[in-house]
């Protein structure tokens, strides 16, 4: 969300295999969301996607992505794009801390730092790959490190902190727009759930989900507008119910839409 | 004697007992310690072998692809586990370019006795980049080998001789078999490659079917032989090397043949049975090779465009049918 909110219409995105929210950030409609994720006809992808491949170009949604690192050198390009059309738009790119140990991360990095690319790379440091910790997949322990190779900012920010993952992110963004490259903004965050439904995430210490949970930047965000007067404790509440039932009606609408037909997998293959 | 095992256990049998004799093999992949690997194929390893041996990579699958050569070239006997087959797209340069090539442009000087593991086949709404059946890129390879076990004992047999093989083996494991059972035979065996199974004799037609389109083409052989049509079905195991003498030698018995396979139609292994059979078995053919693959597509995503890509029961009896008219059994 601290990152979306930076961006304009003109602006990108690519996602990865965890793409559902910055997909909703960027502004796509939950609705045809759900059905995709639902496989329906309606969906954004006509059913074909699906939840790892949720795509929508009409609002600067690149493409979620199943190949972890992959969406990288695709931001990249689209940067160049945009570099070489004269435009003053941006892409933002997500990606994990584990999809840093690609080399699609390293040559995408030195390609946008070599052209001066308008990218922000943007890792979200949730600290597992899968079940892997980060101090068993690589010997840092902060990623934004990894912008002095490729003589670019970095930038570490707590992910749980939505007005601190702005601020950075406003930076960059600047930054890019104004033709001086890219950054890398590392966003220290969380997994509450398991990798995938069904995960029992047995990998975590003891403790560790409940502390993080503690730090719920939802949570965090609303006591924040609470203590400086902006909002109250009730329309806090209201906000939060309000998006719940925005998500569940998107639910029930998307499980009452069509299945595809068949043989409709034959089309789309090319243009 | 025998149990009945998962493919998973029987995967984990090869590993275990192949270890245990020989010290310079070891393991390494996404999630394959501690975790025990996303189809628990290397669950408890961690624990028996440690983590040298059994040993979690990160997401770098070019790199711990091509390690696996450096390490075979010199002496170890690595298994790369790629959690699905779809990435070694990631690692091709390493699996066409080095890992295929070293022994030939070596002169024959080198020896890279190396296992790939990965997984192929749709397994249910995993989508375009987690469903693939890249096998044939594999067997358009020449350097690899290539084997596609269809049952738990072939599981645990192949995978014991690719691990004793100083050949670089790529090795199929389809998705939907690693919770299936079947009887695996007790003790130290090993299944040779290049020697099909013929699964079920038959006289009116061959089906060469390949990994879990064997389970496939036993069904529909079930069925039709209610009706007294009776198919051979030949279970290939290895793609390379191939056991043609099999093919050939049930083709020329039946006249006819359907080889059904989850890879996609152009260019596909289920093509190139079909053209050597053409060429070998054409005096004796008396219908056309018929081929029941994947749709020329992606795998889609939702449920009903998935089932529709994959070839299904249904696609075969109706390939069977199809050369069957005028037949004496129809
Ligand atoms: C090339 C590739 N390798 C492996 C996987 C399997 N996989 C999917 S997500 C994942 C972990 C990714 O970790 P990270 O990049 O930190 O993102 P997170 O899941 O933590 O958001 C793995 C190994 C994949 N999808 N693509
Ligand atoms: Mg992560």
């Amino acid at each position: 969300m601290g990152v979306c909110e930076v961006l304009k219409d003109g602006d990108f995105v690519t996602s990865t295999h965890r793409g559902h929210g910055h997909f909703l950030a960027k502004g796509g409609d939950p609705k045809l969301m759900m059905a995709e994720i639902m496989g329906r006809e309606t969906g954004y992808c006509k059913g074909k996607g699906g939840s790892m491949h949720i795509a929508d170009i009409s609002h600067g949604i690149i493409g979620a992505n199943g190949i972890v690192g992959a969406g990288i050198p695709i931001a990249a390009g689209a940067a160049l794009q945009l570099q070489m059309s004269g435009k003053d738009g941006v892409v933002a790119c997500f990606f994990g801390d584990a999809a840093s140990n690609q080399g699609t991360f390293h040559e995408a990095l030195n390609l946008a730092s070599l052209w001066k690319l308008p990218v922000v790379f943007i890792c979200e440091n949730n600290l597992y790959g899968i079940s892997v910790r980060q101090d068993r997949h690589q010997n840092i322990t902060n990623i934004a490190n990894r912008a002095i190779a490729y003589g670019i900012p970095g930038e570490v920010v707590d992910g749980t902190n939505v007005l601190a993952v702005y601020d950075a992110m406003a930076r960059a963004t600047k930054r890019a727009r104004g033709g001086d490259g890219p950054s890398l903004v590392e966003c220290k965050c969380y997994r509450w759930l398991g990798h995938h439904a069904g995960d029992p995430a047995h990998y975590r210490p003891a403790g560790e989900l409940e502390a993080w949970k503690e730090r719920c930047p939802v949570k965090l965000f609303g006591e924040r507008l609470i203590d400086n007067g902006i909002i109250d404790e009730q329309q806090s509440k209201q906000v939060l119910e309000s998006a719940a039932a925005e998500m569940l009606e998107a639910q029930a609408w998307a499980a009452q839409q069509p299945w595809p037909l068949p043989e409709k997998a034959l089309e789309d293959v090319y243009v | 004697m025998s149990r009945e095992l998962t493919q998973a256990e029987a995967l984990r049998e090869a590993l275990c007992e192949e270890m245990r004799a020989d010290k310079q093999i070891f393991i390494m992949g996404e999630d394959v310690g501690p975790h025990g690997g996303i189809f628990t194929v290397t669950k408890g390893m961690f624990d028996e072998f440690g983590g040298e041996r059994v040993r979690d990579t990160p997401i770098s699958e070019a790199g711990f692809v091509g390690a696996a050569l450096g390490a075979a070239i010199i002496g170890g006997r690595p298994i790369a586990e790629l959690m699905f087959g779809d990435f070694a797209a990631v690692a091709m340069d390493q699996l066409v370019n080095q890992i295929a090539k070293a022994r030939y442009m070596s002169g024959g000087k080198v020896k890279a006795p190396l296992v790939v593991r990965l997984t192929i086949g749709a397994r249910g709404s995993t989508a375009a980049q987690h469903s693939q059946s890249p096998h044939a890129w594999f067997m358009h390879t020449p350097g690899l080998y290539v084997a596609v076990p269809s049952t738990p004992a072939d599981c645990k047999g192949l995978l014991k001789t690719a691990i004793r093989n100083d050949n670089p083996v790529v090795f199929c494991e389809h998705k939907k078999l690693y919770f299936v059972k079947g009887q695996v035979p007790d003790g130290d065996y090993m299944t040779p490659f290049g020697v099909a199974d013929i699964k079920r004799q038959g006289k009116h037609a061959t089906v060469v079917a390949i990994s879990i389109m064997v389970n496939k083409a036993l069904a529909v052989a079930d069925k039709l032989a209610r009706e007294g049509i009776e198919l051979e079905v030949i279970d290939p195991r290895t793609l390379v090397p191939m056991d043609w003498e099999t093919i050939f030698k049930s083709v020329r018995k039946t006249g006819r043949l359907v080889v059904m396979d989850e890879g996609c139609f152009t260019g596909s292994v289920a093509a190139e049975i079909a053209s050597k059979v053409s060429k070998e078995c054409f005096d004796y053919l008396d219908a056309p090779v018929e081929r029941v693959c994947a749709t020329d597509t992606p795998i889609p995503f939702s449920p009903p465009l998935e089932e529709f890509v994959i070839p299904q029961e249904d696609d075969l009896e109706k390939a069977v049918r199809s050369i069957l008219v005028g037949a004496a059994c129809a």
